[in-house]
């Protein structure tokens, strides 16, 4: 029987470290695979919490089914924006964007 | 005994992951381990009896994201991606860590004053009938909004994603 903090622990440290690609990283690719990780920490959560402090239901099962669903069409349209930004300014760097609109 | 050997593995198994996907140098491989990731985390849910999220977890995010990620970086430039460690500042790299370790220390001590009431449990899957009808019912705990509205969505961001990222001949 694992104890429920050992998966809080490892969904925090996890998280962390998606907040830390996150501030370091200067590439808009990079930046998105953090945001990535730290998506995958709140599911690790989700899941957690239901099976093992509230096992009767399933709310945190469907919330993480639908998170990872979000997750996907996220990506995709943060993919699209990428290629148009490096269409545009011909850098795949946060430094580059200077203004929206030009 | 052999969840907590399984849990160990897969813990240490994603937590070197993450930490190569966001130290590595190559975004290919930043890539690569954040699949790793993904099917590590598949494999928590496995633990926890969860198959159908783990199996929705390895078909949606290790089959169409990582995809995805692949697609966009064969067609951002190759060069623009490689090297991308000069980009980045020392100072910018001490103040991330000493966010995330700040922020870890915190959550942490957060965690550990609060006492959980951990139920046991039988090692019971959900049941696929289960999962299919609290799906499409309409009942309490039962979730055919916001599945119909996730296909929406989804189809809203397919067209905004060609509306976006499509050539602009007049420009």
């Amino acid at each position: 029987m694992i104890p429920v903090e050992c998966y809080f622990a490892l969904s925090a440290i996890l998280f962390f470290i998606g907040v830390y690609g996150f501030t370091t990283r200067r590439n808009l690719i990079a930046m998105l695979i953090s945001v990535e990780l730290i998506l995958n920490a709140v599911d690790i959560n989700f899941a957690a919490i239901n099976r093992l402090l509230y096992p009767n239901g399933n709310e945190g099962m469907f919330m993480t089914l639908f998170v990872i669903g979000v997750a996907a069409a996220e990506s995709a349209v943060a993919i699209s924006i990428i290629i148009n930004v490096y269409r545009k300014f011909k850098s795949d760097s946060v430094d580059a964007i200077k203004n929206m609109k030009r | 005994m052999a969840n907590i050997i399984m849990f160990i593995i897969l813990a240490v198994f994603i937590i070197v992951s993450a930490l190569m996907c966001v130290a590595t140098t190559r975004i290919v491989r930043a890539a690569t381990f954040m699949l790793f990731v993904l099917l590590g985390v598949a494999g928590i849910y496995f633990l926890l009896d969860y198959t159908f999220l783990g199996a929705a977890q390895i078909a949606v995010y290790a089959g169409g994201v990582t995809m995805v990620f692949v697609f966009a970086i064969q067609l951002v430039s190759k060069r623009a991606l490689q090297g991308l460690e000069k980009r980045v500042k020392a100072g910018t790299m001490a103040v991330g860590a000493l966010c995330a370790l700040a922020g870890l220390v915190v959550v942490s001590l957060i965690l550990l004053k609060a006492g959980f009431l951990t139920q046991e449990i039988a090692n019971v899957e959900v049941p696929m009938k289960e999962i299919g009808t609290a799906l499409v019912g309409s009942g309490k705990y039962q979730y055919v909004l916001p599945f119909e509205f996730i296909s929406v969505f989804l189809l809203a961001c397919i067209i905004g994603g060609l509306v976006v990222a499509r050539k602009e001949e007049e420009a």
